[in-house]
């Protein structure tokens, strides 16, 4: 595309309005020289970003018009430690585990950029067990609950819509963290493997890629620990 | 594909905003612990919350480093979510208002829910 000459010669700034403008009026193709495969995960997860806001929407809608009081989630979710009840102490550790996953997935994008092998494959894989692990202390989470006689239809606590709500919101973010971990798997593998440094079609799937694959991966899993933040906030604290 | 699409941040980046996120959790976790009441619980948690997304979204997203023309793509259409919000307060409160006008004092929570 040729650029409306700017009166200076030098080449806009992809950050400058000039850029945003030629992008969005230019042929073919907008957001230039970004790999395809970003774009379309960025896409996949402003879609995701409804979803959620559907989810949180309907559970601000409920608990606003319940006549009942809403369980207090500070007791529902407190653990008892040594015979002392912590309040939320299960759901803090869970988002102290999902944020360190986060710096891990970081690092490895770090590494992936400077195409360290060894250093990128160790931080994915640390990252897949902490999102492991995560999912694992949310099945005990589910568990608790279950015993507790919480059901999406009802709950001894107090408000029936706390079940649907809690059920639905964690489960499809859990779901989120899975799908993750197997995703962060299989780059993994890709890493290992060495499919990264040669574009080699790799595991899995006849997809090559170079090691960009590391911060489209990335992205996903920052948006799932985003999502945590809101639902924590929202959900857990409110 | 170009190489070179926006740069990328040093790896000390990414940690310092790592141990920031922590220390914001920790903030929000705090609020709740120490049972802060009314309003400004309120406001401390949509503070502390929108402050860690924004470090999220912005700097281990890698988003400061995109295109003008993708940054936009990206966060317009969510500030559509504001108006989904308030419509689901608004009903939400004339649905509240609603039932304390035509029902009976709320059951208790518990037994028949089974």
């Amino acid at each position: 595309m040729t650029q409306p000459a700017p009166t200076s010669a030098a080449p806009a700034s992809p950050q400058s309005l000039r850029a945003l403008l030629a992008d969005i009026s230019s042929d073919q193709r907008a957001f230039k020289n970004v790999p395809w495969n970003k774009v379309m995960m960025w896409v996949f997860l402003l879609g995701d970003v409804f979803v959620f806001g559907s989810f949180l929407v309907g559970y601000m809608n409920v608990r606003m018009s319940t006549q009942v009081a809403w369980p207090h989630t500070t007791e529902v979710f407190a653990l008892t430690v040594a015979g002392k009840q912590i309040p939320l102490l299960l759901v803090a550790i869970m988002t102290f585990v999902l944020t360190s996953s986060c710096g891990t997935m970081s690092l490895a994008v770090g590494y992936g950029n400077q195409k360290d092998r060894r250093r990128t494959l160790m931080w994915l894989v640390i990252t897949a067990l902490l999102g492991a692990s995560f999912v694992g202390m949310q099945a005990f989470e589910w568990t608790e609950l279950i015993h507790e006689r919480v059901r999406p239809w009802g709950n001894p606590m107090g408000a029936a819509q706390f079940g649907a709500s809690f059920f639905m919101i964690t489960g499809f973010h859990g779901t989120h963290v899975t799908i993750g971990v197997i995703f962060l798997t299989i780059v993994s593998i890709k890493v290992a493997r060495g499919d990264l440094e040669n574009m080699r079609p790799g595991f899995m799937t006849g997809r090559k890629g170079g090691y960009e694959i590391v911060e489209i991966l990335s992205l996903y899993w920052h948006f799932v620990d985003l999502v945590w933040v809101f639902i924590f906030a929202v959900f857990y604290l409110w | 594909m170009a190489q070179e699409h926006g740069q990328h941040p040093a790896i000390g980046t990414y940690v310092k905003v790592w141990g920031m996120l922590f220390v914001l959790a920790a903030c929000s976790y705090a609020v709740a612990y120490f049972g802060v009441p009314g309003l400004l619980r309120w406001v401390l948690l949509v503070v502390l919350m929108l402050m860690q997304a924004g470090l999220i979204v912005a700097l281990l997203m890698n988003l400061v480093w995109e295109r003008l023309a993708l940054v936009f793509a990206i966060l317009l259409p969510p500030t559509l979510l504001v108006v989904l919000i308030a419509i689901g307060a608004l009903d939400g409160l004339s649905t509240h208002l609603d039932r304390n006008a035509f029902f009976d004092a709320p059951v208790a929570p518990a037994a028949e829910h089974r």
